[in-house]
């Protein structure tokens, strides 16, 4: 009977464990431009009041207030899409790297595995090799048992190294049933 | 029905004055470590040159966010008074921050417009403004209420007066002339983060 119901209990929901990691890191301020995949995600933060979530009308101011506010003692993150990161190069080099802030992003991978966006796949290309060349810390999250794992690490070592943080979440983690 | 191009008379009223000495201005009159955000370029310089108080923070790129740093700040420390300085070039890359300001309405937050209608540190080309846009008017339009062009001097200390006592978000807008910056910021970005995080009591 006990194998029965724990074999019926559904697994924690990507969104749900994002929600308690950002949570365990008092990451409270929450900053983003929609997204279709982040949709369950930003329901539940906004749902909480715990959270402060803003919806600027672009990534750049996202990363403006996330900036400002750790500056005043106050941890927040940018969810975004893949075409929103392709907007905020230029801020992040001359804002969140060179100021040392560790912005956190939380990026979720579109134009890729399926995606049927031409300008989505298009613009896909360029996630990696930015963060590369800005030498920005990233890891595509694909699996749901290395979420908690690879978010709350990256979170602890981008405020330890004062440096910004990309966390990529992978269709493959998303978009699974 | 014919087209009349906008005209802004609010705009055209307001006197032009000088950059640095309204930023004087406006630094002398704080006294409770309130924060100052500097835009990018000749706003930042102008507030470098005013004295290098602990609590400015000088932004050094990313054109634009001197208004959402200072709202990620505002939104942090309620009980601090909050500052955005910017010039017009600035704040029309990134007008979707005058609706986001709106919108959390933070009552500490009080954005500073210089707008002297040119770039004026990459050679004077004019801006948006020498061709009519009043941000003045698009700030109320974003849905900042209590947004106002400063007549003169005077009335330029009464506004920021006001935005000190809270009751905020503000926008305050200047015309600027064309005189040069008083000074030039430094630019070491590591420390000017750490010291504003000092300055604002947080370990930095």
């Amino acid at each position: 009977m006990a194998l029965e119901s724990a074999a019926h209990t559904p697994p924690e929901a990507w969104d749900e464990i994002v929600v308690r990691v950002l949570k365990a890191n008092a990451v409270r301020l929450i900053t983003y431009v929609p997204d279709k995949v982040l949709a369950p995600l930003i329901r539940r933060l906004h749902a909480d009041d715990y959270f402060t979530v803003l919806c600027p009308a672009r990534e750049e101011e996202a990363v403006g207030i996330v900036a400002g506010a750790y500056m005043a003692g106050l941890r927040g993150i940018v969810l975004m899409q893949t075409s929103g990161f392709a907007s905020i190069p230029t801020v992040l080099a001359s804002l969140a790297v060179p100021y040392q802030i560790p912005l956190l992003m939380l990026i979720s991978e579109r134009g890729t595995l399926g995606d049927h966006q031409l300008g989505q796949a298009i613009v896909c290309r360029l996630l990696r090799p930015v963060l590369e060349s800005l030498g920005i810390e990233h890891h595509a999250i694909t699996r749901l048992d290395e979420l908690e794992f690879i978010v709350g690490r990256m979170i602890q070592q981008a405020y330890a190294t004062q440096a910004p943080a990309a966390m990529i979440l992978s269709p493959l983690l998303t978009n699974r049933r | 029905m014919t087209a009349t191009p906008f005209k802004s008379a609010e705009r055209d009223a307001a006197k032009r004055m000088n950059r640095s000495e309204l930023t004087r201005r406006l630094v002398s009159k704080l006294k409770r470590e309130e924060a100052v955000v500097g835009g990018i370029g000749n706003t930042n310089f102008d507030l470098w040159a005013s004295g290098q108080r602990p609590q400015n923070f000088y932004m050094l790129g990313s054109m634009g966010l001197a208004v959402p740093i200072a709202l990620g700040v505002a939104l942090a420390q309620p009980q601090r008074q909050v500052f955005a300085l910017e010039g017009d070039g600035s704040l029309l890359m990134q007008l979707g921050a005058l609706g986001t300001v709106a919108m959390a309405a933070p009552s500490n937050l009080a954005i500073v417009l210089f707008d002297n209608g040119v770039y004026q540190i990459t050679g004077s080309q004019p801006t948006l403004t020498s061709h009519g846009t009043d941000l003045v008017a698009m700030a109320r339009g974003a849905g900042l209420a209590q947004s106002a062009w400063a007549a003169d001097e005077a009335h330029f200390e009464a506004l920021i007066d006001l935005a000190l006592a809270g009751g905020g978000p503000w926008f305050i807008a200047a015309r600027a002339d064309d005189q040069p910056p008083a000074g030039v910021t430094e630019r070491d970005a590591a420390r000017i983060r750490s010291r504003f995080m000092q300055g604002i009591a947080v370990a930095g």
